[in-house]
């Protein structure tokens, strides 16, 4: 790419240790501003560990996260979303007792912009309708189904109206429909000039959305680059396959 | 504000200044008996609905801070003849000022263990008082016969008590109507339904508990140093009574638990209720039990609450019934 890109965050040699459990081991990346930057790798390799790092879930080990030049390392999640990150759950986790709108008003009132209650519910309606939600306005969030509640969660962090979002397997547990809605949500959301990071397993959405991906296996990091680039990695193939040789007689085998 | 505009709000509040006036307008000293406990109840069961039904922090122990308001008051107007009404809100202040320092620890707890820990704070109090000289010790403290005179003597102090607990009342549920209605009351609601959620939407949920503590503890202290006022004496043992606190916990229950007007209709009928039983001969043995069986049924069939229970049934009143 020729455009000319400026770095949005930086993670610094980040290690998260839970007792003898290495879950993130010295990891380094950056991601751009506006881009779509995919994180995949196998099951427990420590992808969401990473999020709850970002966001200040969890202090990390050790190493820096940079956000906008700003040494954000340490922070508290609610300090994150001051800055201007905002994320969604793998599991989603709705105010189950309170209205599609209440929720979404939460996610108005103490993000980045701080804003009043009728501004945070004027942006609430917004985004509901952006993320297509408006007929279950004033259902509780509990009554709504898996795919309503994808939404949901991310029309609450886009309440927030993040600088920068994280999203943890948005498409899990979707049907082809929902996934392609929630895709061209999330291409929308690019437009709005958010960088996005996501977490995902559906390696086509993964592949076809991103910009550059970034492999996590066991805590470590095993590739990074162009979607291209990284389903050629002998390495990933491996992480996600087992031993290349075996992979490629498998691959072989079943063509 | 939104509440201003609310007409409901207004209503309520209407509805239950209308009422406090009546013992006037009959000049019946009984019904003003009456509703002076009950303006209690609402206080109590109102202010532990901020901390227990909006953040979902169950104090057990909320008596606690009735206590220490109307211990703190009752020391000031009897040593050193302070009005009742300095007296009350110095007994808030103190009262807000212990929840605020509690809390900083004790929020941090979760679920059941807080809960034990505000029925641990309460025992505290109670033990400590009793062995503190200057309050009284397990004696308490009484009142002199000129303690009234500057308020006109007994019978007019007895109706000056009334009022306060009145503007007591109202202040609590226009407090807990506020509060609902707001920005910070939203961020209560979210921390009630997933604290680690609403840490990652924004909120700060160890301050905002904090003050959501110090605030509830405010109203039940003006409560306490108004009745031990017209009381006329204190002790450890109505001051700190653990069952008081339960009661108003079944009250926040009945009427529906998060809702502004639950506590209210809550404190009014389980009083109504138990004038009723304890005054019928064949029922008076059984009005514990039967209030315990009404709990049991609550808490298994209308987890909402009446209130709860009327907004999930119709739901076209949400917009208005609070």
């Amino acid at each position: 790419m020729t455009t000319v890109t400026s770095v949005i965050l930086e993670i610094e040699n980040v290690s998260k240790r839970f007792g003898g459990l290495l879950a993130l081991d010295k990891v380094n990346l950056s991601v751009n501003e506006g881009e779509i930057f995919g994180i995949i790798g196998p099951n427990g390799a420590g992808k969401t560990t990473l999020f709850n790092v970002i966001n200040g879930v969890y202090p990390p080990t050790a190493g820096r996260i940079k956000f906008r030049g700003e040494d954000l390392t340490g922070l508290q999640p609610y300090d994150m979303s001051k800055r201007g990150i905002a994320r969604t759950y793998q599991v989603v986790r709705p105010l189950g007792e309170l209205t599609v709108r209440e929720n979404v008003t939460v996610g108005g009132c103490f993000g980045r912009e701080n804003l009043p209650l009728e501004k945070a519910e004027k942006v609430a309606d917004e985004v509901i309708d952006f993320v297509g939600l408006t007929a279950r306005k004033e259902m509780l969030a509990s009554k709504l189904n898996i795919a309503q509640k994808k939404r949901l969660e991310m029309a609450r962090a886009l309440a927030a109206r993040p600088i920068m979002l994280l999203l943890d397997e948005v498409l899990a547990g979707l049907n082809p429909n929902e996934v392609a809605d929630m895709l061209s949500v999330v291409r929308k959301i690019r437009e709005r000039g958010v960088t996005i990071i996501m977490i995902e397993h559906l390696m086509h959405a993964v592949m076809n959305l991103s910009d550059r991906v970034f492999v996590l296996d066991y805590g470590a990091q095993i590739a990074e680059g162009t979607p291209q680039e990284v389903s050629n990695h002998p390495k990933v193939i491996e992480a996600y396959l087992g031993d290349p040789k075996v992979a490629q007689r498998f691959l072989e085998g079943s063509a | 504000m939104k509440t201003f505009s609310s007409p409901f709000f207004w209503l309520v509040l209407v509805v239950v200044g209308g009422v406090s006036l009546l013992p006037i307008v009959t000049n019946s000293p009984s019904l003003r008996e009456d509703l002076f406990l009950m303006l209690m109840l609402v206080t109590l069961a109102s202010s532990v609905n901020i901390i227990m039904g909006y953040t979902g922090y169950v104090s057990f122990g909320h008596i606690v801070y009735f206590g220490l308001g109307g211990y703190a008051a009752f020391y000031l107007m009897q040593n050193f003849s302070v009005h009742v009404l300095t007296a009350a809100l110095i007994g808030g202040v103190v009262a807000s000022l212990i929840a605020f320092l509690i809390g900083i620890p004790v929020l941090r707890l979760r679920g059941a263990y807080f809960a034990l820990a505000t029925i641990g704070i309460n025992e505290a109090f109670r033990v400590l008082v009793n062995n503190l000289p200057f309050l009284g010790g397990s004696v308490g403290m009484l009142f002199s016969f000129s303690a009234y005179e500057p308020y006109g003597g007994g019978k007019s102090a007895q109706q000056f008590a009334y009022f306060a607990m009145v503007i007591t009342a109202l202040l609590t549920i226009a407090t807990s109507f506020i509060i609902k209605k707001s920005k910070f009351g939203l961020g209560l609601m979210a921390i009630r339904e997933d604290q680690d959620a609403a840490m990652v939407l924004g909120i700060n949920p160890a301050r905002t508990k904090v003050i959501t503590y110090a605030i509830s503890a405010f109203f039940p202290a003006l409560a306490g140093a108004f009745f031990f006022f017209k009381n006329g004496t204190i002790l450890p043992e109505t001051a700190f009574e653990l069952h008081r606190s339960i009661e108003s916990l079944v009250m926040v229950m009945l009427g529906g638990y998060g809702t502004v007007t639950g506590p209210i209709v809550g404190a009014v009928v389980y009083e109504r209720l138990r004038g009723f039983l304890i005054t019928n001969p064949t029922l008076s043995q059984a009005h514990l039990v039967i209030a315990g069986a009404l709990l049991l049924l609550i808490v298994l069939f209308v987890t909402a609450g009446v209130i709860g229970w009327l907004r999930q049934r119709f739901p076209a009143v949400r917009r208005y019934l609070e």
